[in-house]
């Protein structure tokens, strides 16, 4: 078997076409769900594999799908391709190399789910991949892979892209499924989760780009097959987006179980200048700060292991921070971020993240102060557990980690740019 | 019966209905969990975060779907280890709650500390102060002192018009989108919503006119801080110092429920005013809400042209005086009449009939719609109630454009059809509950064929079946584009529907006229004969009474020698008032009590708000001393008297006096001060809900003779078929007094379809000259779309006289050098 499960153009270049796709045993397995599978057989396959969302929350896929409502028709699937993580860049890699895979992984979901149309989320920043995908998808129905009465049967499937607008709010999805709408781009009241109440109200499955495109594997080689990869708690390979201060820099696909020291030194290269590494952040701006050890670069990663490390896995855009890098700097860039990208729908997230802002700029900016320090870790403790979506309880996570594992960053320093 | 849950809040075990949101269910166990972008009235948000309560569920076995118990035997409770919103959470058996846990309450003081950062300290100049329920929760639940440095305060636009009735302050303003989700919610106009996002999102404003809306009031009702305001008050009153009286509303037939809030001032030398008007709760007529024209429209009351003293013969005279010569001028007429319009109240028309009957003259209602017999005979009967119309339900509305004509009436339609009542609207034309309600048919029909179009819905067999099979059936008619016979027609063909579908006589069921008055009902109620023309009135009659009209004004009679001697009893200088012979200065209703009869024969009270004017009195006081000169003893006093003598004289009224008509019941949402931050400011009704009157059919009645030829209403090659419009904000003489407004009535104006303008050679915004049968008028040309081509919609009371349909010629006006 090849290298890559995912990133398959890293080793067949032409990939991005359909008859190298095909040469290479794509869309069989699509093929192989509608001729020969019951959508509920689909779903168990998934099931039974472990597979788990990758856009962050790592919910395990077969079993959201398992949720839609038989009694509310029509179904849809969305894909999520939102990616506005910081740190992240997976999605675009897989939909720019390997857009097929991606593609069957959404007809497939549509069958499973009893979907006759899907929709691509893509974020308005990725408009020449939405205008890629566009004529991919136009290659498909001109190869009657998608369309009417695909294969000889009853099933029917249509695809479009849709293009949002600037907002990592509709990386939320609900948010993603009200921009969708027309409407703007804020996160609903849940429950209803969208299995049961989605787009136009509609059970809907939102599933990540990288998700789906493990799904025409699972679906051709089966799940013990998908199983013999990873860990128990998370099988089968995740592409992480390593940045910061590494020599190089990517996205890299590997089995869960792989550890930090791997990832960062066998295949990152290390650090810049072979300077002591400092803190991770696994999930991009969302992350918990990780106080480098040797037990947290040695753990086999997946959700539990980093859930027992006081943080969270997310989209594993791993951001590596060495001595050079202060953390009240890295707070101060995450706070902006999300002030910047609160949808203002809920009180602590909109009002937290400006107080923030300006608590973080004046702690920089007038020397550390003590009580200001405090008072920064206060509100972000005060917005916690009182949001409307996950935005405004992320973008506490790297202020209290910050703040509580770092202590001697948020004191005044005699010499600056000196560690400690 | 739906099914009940039992759940406990605070110890205290609640039962409510499946479906019902733990925050209305504490409240009706009295436990008030604090709000802002809640209201009872809206769909949940769950946005403010301010109503985060402790939620434990029952945990519930997999297999065998009974709750797993402890060792004391209780159902073993999961809390979510965080707060949830009581607003977004229904009930659910054996749930329990704390909404007072310490955990709570770090939840109630962060919330009201972190909208505390963005807001203003603007209390000593804001509106909103004394009623605010940004002040009152922060006082409940907030912190003492903020850590948020001052000079870190975002700075927003403020005072900024959103069109000319409603201020908003963005600073003050806590995005909680109650004003949004009113408009677009519950009135089907989404004219407000969010731009920018995060900490610079802000309310604007999204059509053209801005806040085009006739209910835009109502938002600041229920704006939970003062960011939006009303241009009326702004800086008006504290409200601590107002007092309040329960009224009506006059502005036209629903009856919504009113108070008027009064203060002595200074600035008014000293005298009681009218500081505002605020909705007055009534879930049988206007639930919480009143339209822009009863909240805006009261400055009548106040204008310089009240009249405050009787004349004779042009000069102020004592009442003595006045009175002395009215009876002599009555007394030596042969011919004589009594013409009076739906301004007075029940009480005033008894009077002005006992009068009439006494001289042996008629008794005319001043009316443009007819058919008022016909509500008489199959109107709505006691205990009916609009709320109650839903699925299986039917609604026709016929002739009437209900958003300009009774806007309150709209909204409830609306909710109805939101309920699942089928709505049918029979309109020439599409008016705002086309374009903005669920409705399931419509019949468009040419103007003149208003006679058959009852008849095509038996044809159209869907909309038959429809009716026929409707558990209940409303039908509101009006007069759009007709006259008095032929809305006298389209009353007798609706009555005829109501009978032939099985829907006459029943509770919920009926028929509904659109009159342009708060009182018409009553009028019809009590004797009085309808009338239009006046003109013939003028010319036959020796001597005419006329209490609160102003045919002269309004351009419906004209003077051509013989001159009845003329008694005008009105409360402003008019022009009829200006050629009477002797002038009664009546008070204004918000000077003394009455009752009105709405549309839906609901008899409601009204209060005196301020004193009387000058020496005006009220208009049955006046038609009594009259008629104790003319050997009449009437009660001059009283109301309440009056009242039961029409009790014991109408059968319709019958059981009914002051005493009944002030009853109230408990109603939900709560409404008062201590209910400011959950139902908004609408005021508690305190002194009464009203009662319809019963339907005592008494005999056949006859069906009205045939009407116009509509032959003269068909396309004509050359011609256009001017129509008249009703449209909430008009001329009207006791509008024009509220300033404010202006901007909303505007200039007369004819509406063209943009084919027609462009066949007749004029753009929007241009003067033309319209003449129809003897008349002609100048007026501007606005294009809109929704017009049926051919035609010319002329809003009624706008200075241009035009009572039904008529053929007419128009060209550009000359350009005045």
């Amino acid at each position: 078997m090849s290298q890559y499960l995912l990133l398959r153009h890293r080793e067949i270049p032409e990939i991005s076409r359909l008859e190298v796709y095909r040469q290479h045993g794509g869309f069989e397995a699509f093929q192989k769900a509608v001729t020969t599978m019951t959508p509920e057989q689909v779903t168990e396959v998934v099931k039974a594999s472990g597979l788990r969302g990758r856009g962050g929350a790592g919910f395990p896929t077969g079993l959201k799908w398992s949720f839609m409502d038989r009694k509310s028709w029509p179904h849809y699937v969305v894909a999520n391709a939102d990616e506005s993580e910081p740190g992240t860049f997976k999605d675009r890699e897989i939909m720019e190399g390997n857009p097929f895979q991606f593609l069957e992984g959404v007809a497939i979901a549509s069958y499973a789910v009893g979907a006759q149309r899907a929709y691509i989320y893509i974020r308005g920043e990725y408009q020449h991949i939405a205008r890629w995908l566009d004529e991919k998808i136009a290659e498909m129905e001109a190869a009657g892979l998608l369309g009417e009465k695909l294969f000889g049967t009853d099933y029917s499937l249509r695809i479009y892209t849709h293009l949002g607008a600037g907002a990592y709010i509709c990386g939320e999805e609900t948010a993603l499924l009200e921009s969708l709408e027309g409407k703007r781009g804020q996160p609903r009241v849940r429950p209803p989760f969208p299995p049961t109440f989605g787009l136009y109200g509609k059970p809907t499955v939102v599933n990540n780009v990288e998700t789906l495109t493990n799904v025409p594997l699972i679906v051709q080689n089966g799940a013990e097959w998908y199983r013999s990869m990873g860990t128990p708690d998370a099988p089968g390979v995740k592409i992480f987006s390593l940045s910061g201060r590494v020599k190089r820099p990517g996205s890299y696909e590997l089995p869960f179980g792989v550890t930090f020291r791997q990832l960062i030194y066998e295949y990152g290269g290390g650090i810049l200048d072979d300077r002591p590494i400092k803190a991770i952040m696994p999930a991009g701006a969302s992350s918990s700060l990780l106080r480098v050890d040797d037990r947290v670069l040695d753990t086999p990663l997946d959700y539990a292991a980093l859930r027992q490390f006081g943080s969270d896995l997310g989209s594993a855009s791993v951001i590596v921070i060495d001595d050079t890098v202060s953390i009240d700097w890295v707070i101060q860039k995450t706070i902006r971020f999300f002030k910047h990208e609160s949808c203002g729908k809920c009180t602590p997230c909109r009002e937290g993240t400006y107080w923030m802002k300006h608590l973080i700029d004046r702690i920089r900016k007038n020397g550390k102060e003590e009580k200001q320090v405090k008072l920064l870790l206060d509100v972000a403790r005060q917005i916690q557990g009182k949001c409307l979506c996950a935005l405004g309880e992320f973008s506490t996570m790297a202020v209290v980690s910050g703040i509580e594992r770092f202590p001697e960053d948020f004191r005044e320093t005699v010499l600056e740019g000196v560690p400690g | 019966m739906s099914k009940m849950v039992t759940l406990t809040i605070d110890g205290i075990k609640v039962t409510v209905p499946e479906g019902t949101l733990l925050v209305d269910a504490a409240r009706q166990a009295g436990i008030h969990i604090p709000v802002f972008c809640y209201h009872p009235k809206l769909e949940p948000a769950g946005m403010c975060r301010m109503c985060l309560v402790e939620i434990g569920r029952p945990m519930i076995d997999r297999n065998t779907g009974q709750p797993i118990l402890d060792e004391n035997g209780q159902p073993k409770l999961q809390f979510l280890g965080k707060l949830e919103t009581a607003c977004t959470n229904t009930v659910s058996e054996g749930m329990v709650v704390f909404t007072q846990s310490e955990k709570v309450r770090q939840g109630q003081k962060a919330t009201v500390e972190f909208l505390l950062t963005s807001h203003p300290l603007d209390c000593p100049i804001c509106d909103k102060g004394g009623e605010c329920p940004l002040q009152d929760l922060t006082m409940a639940y907030g912190p003492a002192q903020s850590r948020f440095e001052y000079e870190d305060k975002i700075h927003l636009a403020k005072h900024v018009p959103l069109g000319d009735l409603i201020y908003l302050d963005r600073e003050r303003c806590i995005l909680c989108s109650r004003c949004i989700r009113f408009q677009a919610e519950l009135v089907g106009e989404a004219v407000l919503t969010f731009d920018e996002r995060g900490r610079s999102s802000q309310i604007v404003t999204v059509s053209d006119p801005p806040f085009d809306s006739v209910f835009s009031g109502n938002t600041t009702d229920i704006c939970p801080v003062g960011a939006l305001t009303t241009a009326d008050f702004r800086f008006g009153a504290r409200p601590w110092e107002l007092k309040a009286a329960a009224s009506i509303c006059s502005q036209c037939a629903v009856g919504c429920n009113i108070v008027y809030n009064t203060r002595r001032e200074a600035r008014s030398d000293g005298r009681i005013v009218i500081k505002r008007v605020l909705p007055r709760q009534n879930e049988e007529v206007n639930d919480l809400w009143i339209c822009d024209k009863g909240r805006f429209g009261y400055h009548y009351t106040e204008s310089r042209a009240r009249l405050t003293a009787p004349r004779a013969e042009g000069r102020p005279v004592s009442w003595e005086q006045a009175l002395q010569k009215a009876a002599e001028g009555l007394r030596s007429a042969s011919q004589k009449a009594l013409i009076a319009s739906g301004r007075l109240s029940n009480e005033d028309f008894y009077t002005l009939k006992r009068l009439a009957d006494h001289l042996q003259m008629p008794a005319y209602l001043y009316t443009p719609i007819g058919g008022g017999e016909w509500v008489r005979h199959y109107g709505l009967s006691t205990g009916s109630d609009l709320s109650a119309l839903g699925k299986g339900d039917a609604i026709l509305v016929v002739a009437s454009d209900l958003y300009e004509e009774a806007p309150l009436w709209y909204l409830r339609v609306r909710q109805a059809a939101e309920r699942g009542a089928a709505l049918i609207i029979a309109h020439p034309r599409t008016t705002r509950l086309e374009r903005q309600a669920p409705h399931q048919y419509v019949l468009r029909y040419a103007y003149g064929d208003e006679g058959e179009i009852i008849e095509r819905l038996w044809r159209e067999t869907k909309i038959a079946q429809t009716l026929r099979e409707a558990r209940n059936l409303v039908i509101f008619f009006g007069n759009e584009g007709m006259g008095l016979e032929q809305s006298e027609s389209l009353a007798a063909a609706c009555a005829d529907l109501l009978v032939e579908t099985g829907h006459a006589g029943r509770i919920h069921n009926g028929l509904i006229g659109v009159w342009p008055h708060p009182n018409a009902q009553g009028a019809w109620e009590l004797g009085f004969q309808p009338i239009f023309d006046l003109q013939p009135l003028f010319e036959t009659m020796d001597a005419l009474y006329l209490v609160a009209l102003d045919p002269f004004g309004d351009g419906w009679v004209r003077q051509n020698g013989r001159k009845p001697f003329l008694i005008a009893q009105d409360i402003l200088e008019t022009a009829t008032v200006r050629q009477a012979d002797v002038v009664l200065a009546a008070c204004a209703y918000t000077e003394r009590e009455g009752t009105f009869t709405s549309g839906e024969r609901r008899v409601q009270r009204y209060y005196p708000a301020v004193p009387r004017y000058g020496d005006s009195r009220p208009d049955f006081a006046i038609t009594a001393a009259l008629g104790a000169k003319l050997g009449l003893n009437l009660e001059a006093q009283s109301a309440a008297r009056l009242f039961q003598e029409i009790a014991g004289a109408f059968p319709a009224f019958k059981g009914l006096d002051y005493a009944r008509l002030a009853e109230t019941r408990p109603q939900w949402p709560p409404t008062g001060r201590a209910n400011y931050p959950f139902s908004g400011t609408a005021q508690p009704n305190t002194q009464g809900m009203g009662k319809i009157l019963s339907v005592v059919a008494e005999g056949a009645l006859t069906p009205p003779p045939p009407t116009t030829q509509k032959e003269s209403l068909r396309p004509e090659e050359g011609t256009l078929l001017l129509v008249p419009i009703h449209r909430l904000f008009d001329a009207g003489s006791l509008l024009t007094p509220s300033a404010l407004l202006h901007g909303r009535i505007g200039a007369p104006h004819i509406i063209l379809h943009p084919k027609t303008a462009q066949e007749t050679g004029v753009t929007a915004g241009e003067k033309v000259l319209i003449e129809w049968e003897d008349r002609q008028a100048e007026t501007l040309v606005k294009v809109e779309e929704h017009v049926p081509v051919g035609v010319g919609l002329v809003p009624r009371s706008m200075g241009i006289p035009l009572s039904k349909a008529a053929r007419a010629r128009l060209h550009l006006a000359e350009r005045v050098r």
